[in-house]
């Protein structure tokens, strides 16, 4: 297979595991590219892409415009905090406006769910949900699981546990989608109020104890406790939280076998991980964070060439 | 639909890079400032092939042969789908002499793609190209090889077929008509 099934990534849902494949394989050869001592490659030197972020961003926005300058195509960024949006325009207005500047790609992030479906329907630009609400965060999952074959040599098979906030998730979504089209077996565990109702329809082991869940797994996918989303009071104390679903090193040494850790970012450091976990031989976050770069590299790239 | 010829057949197909090798001892001596890269995904099996009889007639082991995939430099990969390979160069360019090696010479825009991905790895002393085959009449860009294994003239619509005993039945080049 040489191209994907889609014109845009809207989500994980949409891809077939042949496109995830064909994605992981193409970061691959993007990985060698931008460790080499010049790491920038011509592809898509043709290519206007803007990049609208309607909601904050660090890592993912750094690693979207990076990927983009080193696959040579033009750059236009846009924050919702400094723009019309605040003056009362819709979002359509918003894009068809960039559109008209002739740009050919956006990669947008937007509160709310389904921001990203909603405008491929009514503009003509290739788009990247670069994550929408609570629904999808298509390349962080790409890139985890790119991380996870990396690591371990492939998905298939193996046990992976995401831990934390999974109702205000949008990592644990497409996540779940992205490994089970993998072949992997995928467990979630968290605190009762934040597991969202239907969670085992999607096919996920559901637990409630940490410990049970490392046990379990090959590799903990730690998320981020997000406080911003959080409208009532989901669990009493984050000292609480942190004393039942915290990872630190006295639990992982006690576990029977050696796992993988990784976390989406940024980290709740004393919260859901201790900096001694964050940061040991076992962690694969800040190689996550490179991988990031190749993972987008090739949707930008293979989206580019899909005509 | 015209019956395939063969332009090599395997003896031939032996001679002829035997014959490329000494072409190169000739200029490049021990190739101790000389490397060569192959450009994937077909020219790699030749750059392998000439680095194994390189060693064979020079005696040494240390001839250095790397592998060079193109798809990111391609000018047309947005009308093909292309899948990338694997790029392995774990030596310097830097101030070598370089031969870059591929199987077949048509339009010219593939080596066109393979000197700007070399690039990226450094400033060469020196390119040069070196082809199994050399279809002079089908070039788009002003690029011409200095080792030629075998000139043919072809139309357009015939194409020529390499194989490799690596990964076919064995060493065959030919030329198909439509």
């Amino acid at each position: 297979m040489t191209a994907l099934s889609t014109k845009h990534l809207l989500g994980i849902k949409d891809l077939t595991p042949d496109d995830i494949h064909l994605i992981l394989d193409t970061a691959e050869s993007f990985k060698e590219v931008i460790n080499r001592p010049i790491k920038k490659v011509p592809s898509l030197r043709d290519i206007t892409i803007a990049n609208l972020f309607f909601e904050n961003s660090t890592r993912t926005k750094l690693s979207f415009e990076l990927a983009e300058k080193r696959l040579s195509a033009d750059v236009i960024n846009f924050a919702a905090s400094s723009s019309s949006v605040k003056k009362g325009e819709t979002l359509i207005d918003t894009v068809n406006n960039i559109l008209a500047m002739k740009v050919d790609m956006v990669v947008m992030r937007h509160p709310n769910p389904g921001a990203a479906v909603f405008l491929s329907k009514h503009i003509d630009a290739k788009i990247v949900n670069a994550g929408d609400g609570a629904h999808e965060h298509p390349t962080q999952a790409l890139l985890d699981a790119f991380s996870i074959r990396e690591k371990l040599g492939s998905v298939k098979g193996k046990k992976i546990a995401i831990i934390g906030d999974i109702l205000h998730s949008r990592v644990a979504l497409s996540n779940i989608f992205c490994l089970q089209k993998l072949g992997a077996e995928v467990m979630v565990c968290g605190p009762t109020t934040l597991m969202p109702k239907y969670i085992a329809s999607l096919g996920v082991r559901v637990e409630h104890n940490l410990r049970k869940a490392l046990e379990w797994c090959d590799v903990a996918n730690m998320l981020r406790i997000q406080l911003e989303r959080q409208d009532i009071k989901y669990f009493p104390s984050l000292r609480e939280y942190t004393m039942l679903f915290g990872l630190n090193k006295e639990i992982l040494d006690s576990l029977s076998k050696e796992i993988v850790i990784m976390h989406p970012g940024p980290i709740n450091r004393g919260v859901e991980i201790t900096s001694d976990v964050a940061d040991s031989e076992q962690s694969i976050i800040l190689e996550q964070v490179e991988n990031g770069v190749a993972v987008r590299m090739a949707v930008l790239f293979l989206l580019a060439g899909r005509g | 639909m015209m019956k395939p010829r063969i332009i090599l057949d395997s003896k031939h197909f032996e001679i002829t890079v035997t014959r490329l090798c000494y072409q190169l001892i000739e200029v490049h001596n021990d190739f101790s400032n000389t490397v060569i890269i192959g450009l994937q995904p077909r020219g790699i099996y030749l750059a392998k092939r000439i680095q194994a009889k390189l060693q064979e007639i020079l005696k040494k082991k240390d001839i250095k042969c790397g592998s060079l995939d193109i798809t990111f430099y391609r000018d047309d990969f947005r009308k093909k789908g292309l899948v990338p390979n694997r790029t392995e160069i774990d030596f310097i360019i830097e101030e070598k002499n370089v031969v870059m090696v591929d199987d077949v010479l048509f339009t010219g825009r593939t080596i066109r793609a393979g000197l700007d991905a070399m690039l990226a790895f450094g400033r060469p002393n020196d390119v040069e190209l070196l082809v199994l085959i050399d279809r002079r009449l089908s070039r788009h860009l002003p690029i011409q090889a200095k080792y030629v294994g075998k000139t043919i003239d072809s139309i357009i619509s015939e194409k020529v077929v390499v194989e490799w005993k690596e990964t076919d039945k064995g060493d065959k080049v030919t030329l198909i008509s439509n």
